[in-house]
């Protein structure tokens, strides 16, 4: 496969502060890549840099095979689709569209001929004379997309073009862009700090925190083992615990909470110092009354404390007996669980392998979960 | 209830409207009804006033007069086009290149010359521009020049004086729109691939317009109706139109002549101002907000 795009080792410093850390990726051609990261962790600033309006500190970026070091930002063969799409208020659709190819001194029926396919292509045929202030938000966000795409860039860049949608609209932009980009073929490197936009859409992510890369892996991968505590907290969601390990004398790895509660391991830790880790669980491993064999899973008696109805993603909170933590479990909406009221007791569990622990960094992501 | 209202809001109307209606009409409305009358009078040969294109022929008869009209034009037309030119980079430097304590400090740079009056401003050029100026004394000091030269009394510094003194009215509207402009369209468009001079012509330009319509007409109309700097720093032998005007009134006391003379002047500017309106596409209405 051929590489459309490089970081090696980038790095870029705003005075004495460390916007983005010695970042490095390759992008595949044709492939949707995103970097997902919480705000302020230096997903703009790389996308600045590899478009070209920064110049790294350290390191190097590559654009299909050339090193782009000196080339300005109008010479490279990349489009950046802006984090508030910037498009041009005093040209019509049609002229914002045809900027870049007339800039290119591409002129007349083949200009007008790629504006209309570009067009038909993002689903708005017809929408060549329309102001841009008469257009909605999600035809403004296709607009800044076919305005970069129509000079078929070797990588489109895009900043969170999602953020400025309302919930439902989002949603639909979310598989119309992964179809998109699958039609026209086009390497995407996609920004946002929506882990479900990030997951849906993408065939790799990488998951950016405090300017440096955590992980970088399929969606699949980064929600079924991630490799640091930022990153189970990040993707997907997760009850997390702060345990103590054990290792008992037949050579099994336990957890203990401060209540007390013990929950089995399959995996062996290195126990060193004060061996306090976070242990995470998502909701969606715990089973309720789970009839599996006792011996493979941590099984414990809670009461309900309320039921979360959200449709699909309905959850119940559970608090153990003689505990104050609460857990999050989640309530398959199958008529099953209908009896659940609160201040109910169930037995919740989760197979041993259904827990992963990190050494304790005491870094919370948001604040919501404990 | 609501009729009560009603009729508040439209007392609070009259009080703001009739102000300013009777400051029109005192002002500005009848002065010039009665100045369209006159410039239609003339006084016959034995001194019988009554109606008369004569005052509006001899301006066509005379070549003096409609030379200084059509140079008066030019010139302000010049003058409006160059300080455009300059006033376009000082805004957006101003604006997007400055950081806020000099952008301050900037605007005040560019006021300070309009807390003196034009007359003391007009006075300091030529302080430093007469043969036995400052910069004449540096220059001849330095050997650059042999003996000192003739710096005032023509074209070119007449024009540098009528830009000095109506920069800022250009500065200024071209300033409030170019801070709305935001940065990411000039990013877009360099990003998109246009190089500096695209960059000015399709968005810095066009976005600007409006402000650049109404700084052209104040200064434009400033220039065209100013009298204190081409009268002290022009040349000798070149008029400006509203020296003309001046001369008929109060030198030769004909203010039948004068007043037409001011009539073809208005209709002069506010017809080069349709025009270029119309040219560049943009509205009046918009223009003056
Ligand atoms: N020009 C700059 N000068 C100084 N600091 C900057 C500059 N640009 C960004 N930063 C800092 O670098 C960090 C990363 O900023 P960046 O814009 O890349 O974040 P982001 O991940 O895109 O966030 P968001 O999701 O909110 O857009 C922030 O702490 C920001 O304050
Ligand atoms: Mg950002």
């Amino acid at each position: 496969m051929k590489i459309a795009l490089s970081v090696k080792n980038v790095s870029k410093y705003f005075g004495d502060f460390k916007a983005v850390d010695d970042v490095s990726f390759d992008v595949e051609d044709g492939k949707f890549f995103s970097i997902l990261g919480p705000s302020g962790s230096g997903k703009t600033t790389l996308l600045r840099m590899i478009a070209g309006f920064y110049t790294p500190s350290e390191g190097k970026i590559e654009i299909q095979g050339r090193d782009m070091e000196g080339v300005e930002p109008n010479k490279r063969p990349v489009n950046l689709v802006f984090q508030n799409l910037a498009l041009f208020p005093m040209m019509n659709v049609y002229e914002n569209i045809a900027f870049g190819l007339k800039r290119r001194g591409e002129r007349g029926k083949v200009v007008r001929e790629k504006v209309e396919m570009m067009l038909d292509r993002v689903g708005l045929p017809g929408f060549e004379n329309r102001k841009i202030n008469e257009l909605s938000g999600g035809q403004k966000q296709r607009v800044a997309i076919a305005r970069s795409l129509v000079l078929d860039p070797g990588v489109l860049l895009l900043d969170e073009p999602l953020g400025a949608l309302d919930a439902k609209l989002r949603e639909n932009m979310k598989v119309e862009l992964k179809k998109l980009q699958a039609k026209v073929g086009t390497t995407f490197v996609y920004i946002t700090h929506d882990q479900s936009e990030a997951m849906v859409m993408s065939d790799y992510v990488a998951v950016m925190n405090h300017g440096h890369f955590e992980q970088v892996n399929t969606p699949q991968n980064l929600y079924n083992s991630p490799a640091s505590s930022f990153v189970a907290q990040f993707v997907g969601d997760n009850n997390k615990f702060i345990v103590k390990i054990q290792k008992d004398e037949r050579g099994n790895f336990s957890a203990v909470t401060k209540d007390n509660l013990q929950f089995r391991l399959d995996k062996p830790y290195d126990l060193e110092g004060d061996n306090i880790f976070e242990m995470y669980v998502r909701p969606e491993s715990i089973m309720i009354n789970p009839k599996e064999d006792p011996n493979k899973i941590n099984s414990i008696e809670v009461e309900v404390k309320a039921i979360l109805f959200d449709g699909g993603n309905s959850r119940i909170l559970v608090v153990p007996k003689n505990s104050e933590k609460e857990i999050m479990v989640s309530l398959p909406q199958n008529r099953k669980y209908d009896y659940l009221r609160p201040k109910d007791t169930i037995k919740i569990g989760w197979y041993h392998s259904a827990s992963v622990c990190f050494k304790g960094t005491g870094e919370r992501v948001y604040e919501e979960i404990e | 209830m609501k009729r009560s209202s009603k009729i508040k809001i439209r007392w609070g109307f009259i009080i703001f409207f009739v102000p300013v209606f009777l400051w029109l009409l005192f002002l500005l409305i009848l002065p010039h009804i009665e100045l369209l009358r006159m410039s239609f009078v003339g006084t016959d040969f034995y001194g019988k006033s009554g109606f008369t294109f004569e005052n509006y022929w001899s301006f066509f008869k005379e070549p003096i007069y409609w030379r200084t009209f059509a140079r008066t034009a030019l010139y302000s037309i010049t003058v409006t086009f160059l300080v455009l030119v300059i006033a376009l980079p000082v805004a957006f430097y101003i604006t997007k290149l400055a950081g806020t304590k000099i952008q301050g400090f900037l605007m005040i740079l560019l006021l300070v010359p309009f807390w003196v009056s034009e007359l003391i401003r007009v006075y300091g050029w030529i302080i430093l521009l007469r043969e036995s100026g400052a910069i004449n004394y540096f220059l001849t000091k330095l050997h650059i020049l042999r003996e000192p030269i003739e710096m005032l009394y023509n074209d070119a510094t007449m024009i540098m004086g009528l830009i000095y003194t109506n920069m800022l009215f250009m500065v200024i509207p071209i300033i409030g729109v170019m801070e709305s402009l935001d940065d990411s369209l000039i990013e877009a468009a360099y990003d998109l691939g246009a190089k500096k001079t695209a960059i000015w012509a399709k968005i810095i330009i066009p976005y600007c317009l409006p402000g650049i319509m109404s700084g052209s007409i104040i200064v434009f109309m400033l220039v065209l109706g100013s009298y204190l700097t081409p009268k002290l720093m022009g040349g000798k032998n070149a008029l400006w139109f509203t020296e003309q005007i001046y001369n008929q009134i109060i030198t030769y006391f004909n203010w039948n002549q004068g007043a037409a003379f001011g009539f073809l002047l208005l209709l002069m500017s506010s017809l080069i101002i349709f025009v270029a309106l119309k040219i560049t596409r943009q509205k009046f209405t918009k223009v003056i907000k």
